[in-house]
């Protein structure tokens, strides 16, 4: 339950409408939604397991710093590793990786989920709405990607031109629009 | 186990603690990682020279020195590619701060006479689909083997020789003037034999 929830019925991306700038500004391929989408998911279960271990060392107070800051290591030590052994994608998704940091979906999570509960359930959560996160980042990425460049995951499908616009920034909100109007009408039939 | 009652010392000595923990897991991250980054660096770059260049048989990254730019306080990297002590090619890394989206940085390789042997992007935040379009044989193969001195760079909007990439226009004038800036620095500021 903890970890399905992430996919369809509370799905960061489609439903929440949470972390739209990576969302927006990183899937032009579906590669780079899927390094984006999987980075999110890393760093989210990992502060997700620390802040519900730490959760009642941390006086209420000061609760936010100290998980801005474990956050902020986790996203570090992603962006060191990446740019260490996966050179490329480091250079496409360039300065998104840091902004993880202020990725409302982590924090939220942290704040509304991992601080209230414990360590196994906090692993689930983090899990599903991560790799929700990714599914959306992929499925969005995949969109744009095939009809802006033809291809699907680095694939030229046709030798082609594709749709300029699905590669730009407007493509991003329209791809994205259609995606959840079409999300949502399954929702509701289903 | 109850929640820590939000006092002074524990607000302080909890965030102390959480610092602590995390810039020293960062240290040791950083120390692990140091070595990989700087040879994806390097890979990088060598990459980038080689395909520039002619055949060499030295290490022109070691090799490597500055050109100050005329008129500026920047300056230029060149990377002296030799074979048997000679100097057949210099790869120049070169930029333009034209772009539609700031500095466009290139690897340009040289021939001692000052014509240009093959040019690699190394990076550049221009339109994806329009100025990112520089980097394909069709735009590119305009400049080779061309020599600056009598080959006008600038595009023929402007009176030059270079067919602009459609619907990018600076992206290209970012790109010819980055060339000629290399033949520019490289001619005046002396190569190294």
């Amino acid at each position: 339950m903890n970890f399905s929830k992430g996919f369809f019925r509370e799905n960061p991306v489609f439903v929440q409408l949470l972390g739209m700038c990576p969302t927006l500004g990183v899937t032009s391929t579906a590669i780079n939604g899927l390094g984006m989408g999987l980075a999110t998911t890393f760093v989210l279960l990992m502060s997700n397991i620390s802040i519900s271990l730490v959760k009642n060392l941390i006086p209420d107070k000061v609760r936010i710093p100290a998980y801005i800051v474990i956050i902020a290591s986790f996203v570090t030590v992603v962006d060191l590793v990446m740019a260490g052994f996966l050179p490329a994608l480091h250079a496409q998704l360039g300065l998104f990786i840091p902004l993880i940091v202020v990725n409302c979906i982590v924090l939220g999570r942290a704040e509304a989920f991992a601080s209230k509960n414990g360590v196994a359930d906090s692993i689930f959560d983090g899990l599903g709405m991560g790799l929700g996160f990714a599914m959306a980042l992929t499925m969005l990425g995949s969109v744009r990607e095939l009809f802006g460049s033809l291809s699907l995951f680095g694939f030229k499908l046709v030798e082609a031109d594709g749709i300029l616009l699905f590669i730009l920034p407007p493509g991003a909100f329209i791809a994205l629009g259609f995606l959840i109007a079409f999300i949502n009408h399954f929702r509701k039939t289903a | 186990m109850a929640q820590k009652e939000s006092t002074l010392f524990n607000m302080i000595s909890s965030l102390v603690v959480v610092t602590l923990i995390a810039s020293t897991a960062l240290g040791y991250v950083y120390e692990l990682t140091k070595g990989p980054i700087a040879e994806a660096k390097l890979a990088k770059k060598l990459k980038a020279i080689d395909e520039v260049v002619l055949e060499y048989n030295n290490k022109p990254v070691e090799e490597m020195y500055k050109i100050p730019i005329e008129g500026s306080a920047d300056s230029l990297e060149v990377y002296p590619a030799k074979k048997e002590g000679k100097l057949v090619a210099s790869a120049i890394r070169t930029y333009s701060p034209k772009g539609y989206g700031g500095n466009v940085w290139l690897m340009v390789g040289m021939l001692p006479d000052g014509s240009i042997h093959n040019i690699s992007v190394l990076e550049h935040h221009e339109t994806p689909g329009l100025g990112t379009k520089m980097a394909d044989d069709a735009f590119k193969n305009q400049f080779l083997g061309k020599n600056p001195a009598s080959f006008d760079l600038s595009v023929k909007k402007d009176g030059g020789n270079i067919d602009a990439l459609s619907g990018a226009t600076i992206s290209s004038r970012a790109f010819g003037h980055a060339a000629q800036l290399a033949f520019d620095t490289y001619m005046k500021g002396g190569k190294h034999e």
